[in-house]
């Protein structure tokens, strides 16, 4: 039976109410703005009831709104197989308290993503069994998808300043 | 073969220590076997039958750092693969020779970001720097024969300080700088 999006949108807001903060629709996808306390009791009801079964944890994707409060954001993307609809769950992340719980106890397949999220954007996931560092070297200081984060790693040289920036460069001696 | 007509009844041939070494280390130079991204293609381009590199006896690639005379940088080195690129430097034996091929190698191209080494001279000392996005297999024979060129004119003498063998106080032999 295939769901659509204001079957689930009213069965979700009628079990956790003012738990979704926002529940919007773009292009065809329904998605929810949670709290991140909220993160687990919502997607365990999301997997684990029998009429929804979201049972396929698409993605997990760190984005950085820097400017806006909270600043981060946490987006899961769950599917259900047997229904064939998708639902977006996005989680607001504060700058100060950077913490979501991790939901690798739930499915395994999140350790990596988690650590991608981790890496690029510092965002914690509590109960994480291996939080480390998974693109970049593991002595990297910073987190490099960060709006803020330069840009680019050198000045571009021209013929103006070629000199300078060629003073400054490192190179192997031997 | 050709040389002995060249020379006439001569019988032998006279020429500096120095000239037949560099002849020696030029025609029989092998490369590292390693490719970093698409420059690698044109570096195989180059190798196999139709550019045919091995008319300068460049075509015996050496998986071994050890057996291997030149390193052909072939794409952009990410920083986590510096650490990688610098120690087979290490482990080739002298003398060694290092090709910078394409832009990524020499100056990290369009990559100007956090992932990407600023141009392979940063890690490794480079001879011979090859332009192009990535090169034609014909300019990547011409850096190698601009670096022949470059190795016929070498001294016998120890390349650089860095690379001499160094002597204490005592005469014992001190680990090399170059060396890890």
């Amino acid at each position: 039976m295939a769901l659509d999006n204001e079957t689930v949108k009213a069965r979700v807001q009628g079990q956790f109410g003012a738990a979704v903060l926002e529940a919007s629709e773009y292009r065809g996808d329904l998605a929810f703005r949670i709290q991140p306390d909220d993160l687990l009791p919502i997607v365990l009801f999301l997997r684990d009831s029998a009429d929804l079964q979201y049972i396929w944890l698409a993605s997990i994707t760190g984005v950085d709104y820097l400017g806006r409060d909270p600043r981060f954001e946490v987006v899961y993307h769950l599917r259900s197989l047997a229904n064939q609809h998708m639902v977006v769950l996005k989680v607001g992340v504060p700058e100060a308290h950077p913490h979501v719980p991790s939901i690798v106890p739930l499915w395994p397949t999140a350790t990596y993503q988690e650590r991608e999220a981790w890496d690029m954007f510092g965002i914690v996931f509590d109960g994480h069994p291996d939080l480390q560092r998974i693109l970049l070297p593991e002595d990297w200081d910073g987190h490099v998808q960060r709006k803020d984060e330069p840009l680019v790693y050198e000045e571009v040289a021209f013929s103006f300043n070629h000199d300078d920036v060629d003073a400054q460069k490192p190179y192997a001696k031997e | 073969m050709g040389l002995e007509e060249k020379a006439g009844n001569l019988g032998f041939v006279t020429t500096t220590l120095e000239a037949a070494v560099n002849w020696g280390r030029t025609n029989a130079m092998w490369p590292l076997t390693f490719g970093l991204a698409c420059c690698a293609i044109e570096m195989m381009a180059a190798q196999a039958s139709d550019f045919d590199l091995s008319r300068f006896g460049m075509e015996v690639n050496r998986p071994s750092p050890r057996q291997a005379d030149l390193m052909i940088v072939a794409g952009r080195v990410s920083r986590k693969m510096a650490p990688v690129v610098r120690q087979l430097y290490d482990q080739m034996s002298d003398p060694k020779w290092v090709i910078a091929m394409g832009d990524c190698a020499s100056s990290a191209g369009v990559f100007n970001n956090y992932a990407v080494v600023q141009g392979v001279d940063e890690i490794v000392p480079v001879d011979v720097y090859v332009a192009g996005c990535p090169p034609r297999p014909e300019s990547l024979i011409h850096g190698i024969i601009m670096l022949h060129e470059k190795v016929k004119r070498e001294k016998l003498a120890p390349r650089s300080k860095a690379n001499a063998i160094r002597f204490d106080e005592s005469g014992r032999q001190v680990d090399r700088i170059g060396s890890r």
